[in-house]
């Protein structure tokens, strides 16, 4: 008696079955709010344990690392067997190293985004440019330096060296440069070529004169996302560029360096004195956590600036 | 007539600059497959593959890559189970349900935090996370399969986050509205609208995943154990495939069968990195026109 309301028309229900099924419409509500808090809860609690995570993992190294460092450890040579002194050729291995990448990445990776920017049309060569870059972009670090192995170490005789590990790195980088550098020249507004093109410049001067300079800022955020990593990547480098102990600074691009990354892995799984050495290792990770994080986030500046400059 | 010579030489010089990817990517399968060719010839594919002994330098020799294959697999499933739902339930959260303000935070926090080098999670790994798991689940060694799952699922998260938020956010706008103006409520809106027409991005996103934690090396280097077993429990030390070919690269001597065995090793990685990369390029594919063709 009391649930039969359905069918029944609403201007002849009683009383009694209207409160009825405004009752029952008030439950489903409450079980729908009540849904969606609870779901809502676990998703928030999601995120809590990701970003958690990540701030654990942050937190202990710079607890642990910030214990050694100092002035000495970031401006001296290693002493002892690797057990005292500081990380200095590391860090400065690390620079060259970077620098050695972005030299040979930043030509190559700014002018493929011009091309397929700017010039390129639509068809079967640019869909095999841009498989080219998409699977480049996903191969594993650790094959990347054993090609460098192959070809650069031995193959071409530059042994393991800077040169080697440099050219290893900057392919790695390559793709993250283009697909930055290309962003932002198609974030170039049309207007600007169309009125570089009205004046009777041709289509390299307008790119030159009108789309690369509003461009720069964006593509110069890529770079620095690309130095970020080339910094903090090991695998590439293990067998191409760097070695645990130097005995003395690199005097040119065929020799052989210490490195940031490398440092913290040799420093926790060769040596004879782990008791010494884990400490170390644990500064060095807290300065490459600086270095890469430092200049990430400077590029997310430079890109939050940007966007609010347009 | 000097401009147009000039036009045309930057032309050709920006053709063959932006074929550079192309040839890298070319150059790194014939290294491999030229390297890696001697020792399937010699072993075998099928016994390169699944043969269970992987003895490099023992004489005679044992070239069988299962347990380094099993234990690449092993790994990245149990990274997967930690960062899939964990990432794509955090994506939901910031694209749907953070306020816009703490979601323009949060966003850049997580895309800083994917450029945390691997070494350094794998130090963390190794010093922090293995002993606690070592006395937690009392084992003689903390260097184990779940370990290394934990720290790559870890380490796929803000991948996993950063990716399927971007698809989510993707969704129109008038998806939303149309679905609030039937009368259904925010979570309603996001499981049986958003969540459905984002789908294939956040596909996207495991695939993404999976990939980077398949070929991920220096964690799995130092926190996986080393093992070369084929793995039973996931608490056991493995030794995935990338840990085995960073290991043993710089001994191997040069044109000896283990350096082949190294570049097949490779080979093989390389091509299940390829079949995930070029997965997700479909789907990502099939998402934008679907976005685009409504």
């Amino acid at each position: 008696m009391k649930t039969a309301v359905k069918g029944v028309p609403l201007g002849r229900r009683t009383q009694e079955q209207v409160r009825g099924s405004m009752v029952r419409a008030d439950k489903r509500h409450r079980l729908r709010a009540n849904t969606q808090a609870a779901v809502f809860f676990l998703m928030g609690a999601a995120l809590v344990i990701t970003l958690g995570f990540l701030a654990l993992l942050v937190a202990f190294v710079a607890s642990r690392g910030v214990r050694v460092i100092n002035w000495t450890f970031i401006t001296q040579m290693p002493r002892n067997a690797m057990t005292e002194g500081g990380i200095f050729p590391a860090i400065l291995g690390t620079f060259y190293l970077v620098i050695a990448a972005m030299v040979f990445a930043t030509p190559l990776g700014v002018a493929s985004a011009v091309y397929l920017a700017e010039y390129a049309r639509q068809g079967l060569l640019v869909r095999m440019i841009r498989t080219g870059i998409n699977n480049l972009a996903g191969v594993p670090s650790v094959v990347f330096g054993l090609f460098g192995l192959a070809v650069f170490v031995k193959w071409f005789g530059f042994g393991v060296s800077i040169l080697s590990g440099g050219i290893t790195l900057g392919i790695v980088v390559l793709p993250t440069i283009i697909r930055a550098s290309e962003e932002a020249i198609l974030a170039v507004p049309r207007s600007y070529r169309e009125a570089s093109l009205a004046l009777g410049a041709t289509r390299w001067q307008t790119v030159r004169y009108a789309v690369l300079p509003s461009a720069l800022p964006g593509i110069l955020t890529g770079c620095i996302l690309g130095v970020g990593r080339v910094a903090g990547e090991t695998a590439p480098i293990m067998c191409t560029a760097a070695t645990f102990f130097a005995p003395r600074l690199p005097g040119s691009v065929f020799d052989e360096v210490q490195a940031l990354a490398y440092h913290i892995y040799a420093l926790v799984t060769e040596g004879t004195h782990p008791e010494a050495q884990v400490p170390i290792a644990f500064g060095t990770a807290l300065v490459l956590l600086a270095l890469v994080l430092g200049v990430d986030l400077l590029a997310i500046i430079l890109r939050v600036r940007y966007e609010g400059r347009r | 007539m000097r401009h147009r010579f000039r036009e045309k030489f930057i032309h050709a010089v920006l053709v063959m600059v932006a074929f550079s990817s192309l040839v890298f990517l070319t150059g790194i399968m014939l290294v491999l497959f030229k390297e890696g060719l001697p020792i399937f010839q010699k072993v075998g594919v099928a016994r390169f593959v699944l043969g269970r002994d992987w003895y490099p330098t023992h004489e005679p020799p044992s070239f069988g890559t299962l347990p380094l294959i099993a234990a690449s697999f092993l790994v990245t499933m149990g990274a997967m189970a930690i960062a899939i739902p964990i990432g794509v339930a955090s994506a939901i959260t910031i694209a749907q349900v953070l306020p816009g303000r703490i979601r323009g935070i949060v966003k850049p926090v997580v895309e800083l935090l994917a450029g945390v080098p691997s070494v350094v999670y794998g130090l963390f790994g190794m010093q922090i996370m293995a002993p606690f798991v070592m006395n937690f689940f009392g084992l003689p060694t903390g260097l184990t399969a779940l370990t290394a799952s934990i720290i790559l699922g870890i380490m796929a998260l803000p991948t996993v986050v950063s990716i399927a938020e971007d698809a989510i956010s993707a969704v129109p706008g008038t998806y939303r509205e149309a679905s609030y103006a039937l009368g259904a409520t925010r979570w309603e809106t996001i499981s049986k609208v958003i969540v459905p027409a984002a789908s294939s991005g956040i596909v996207t996103a495991a695939l993404l995943g999976i990939g980077r934690a398949i070929g991920e090396t220096m964690t799995v280097l130092m926190v996986a154990g080393g093992a070369a077993v084929v793995p039973t429990t996931f608490l056991q030390p493995v030794r995935p495939m990338t840990a085995t070919i960073a290991a043993e690269m710089g001994e191997a001597p040069v044109g000896g069968s283990h350096y082949h065995a190294l570049f097949a090793i490779a080979v093989v990685l390389f091509l299940i990195t390829l079949a995930f990369n070029v997965a997700a390029e479909h789907v990502t594919r099939r998402f934008k026109m679907k976005v685009a063709g409504t």
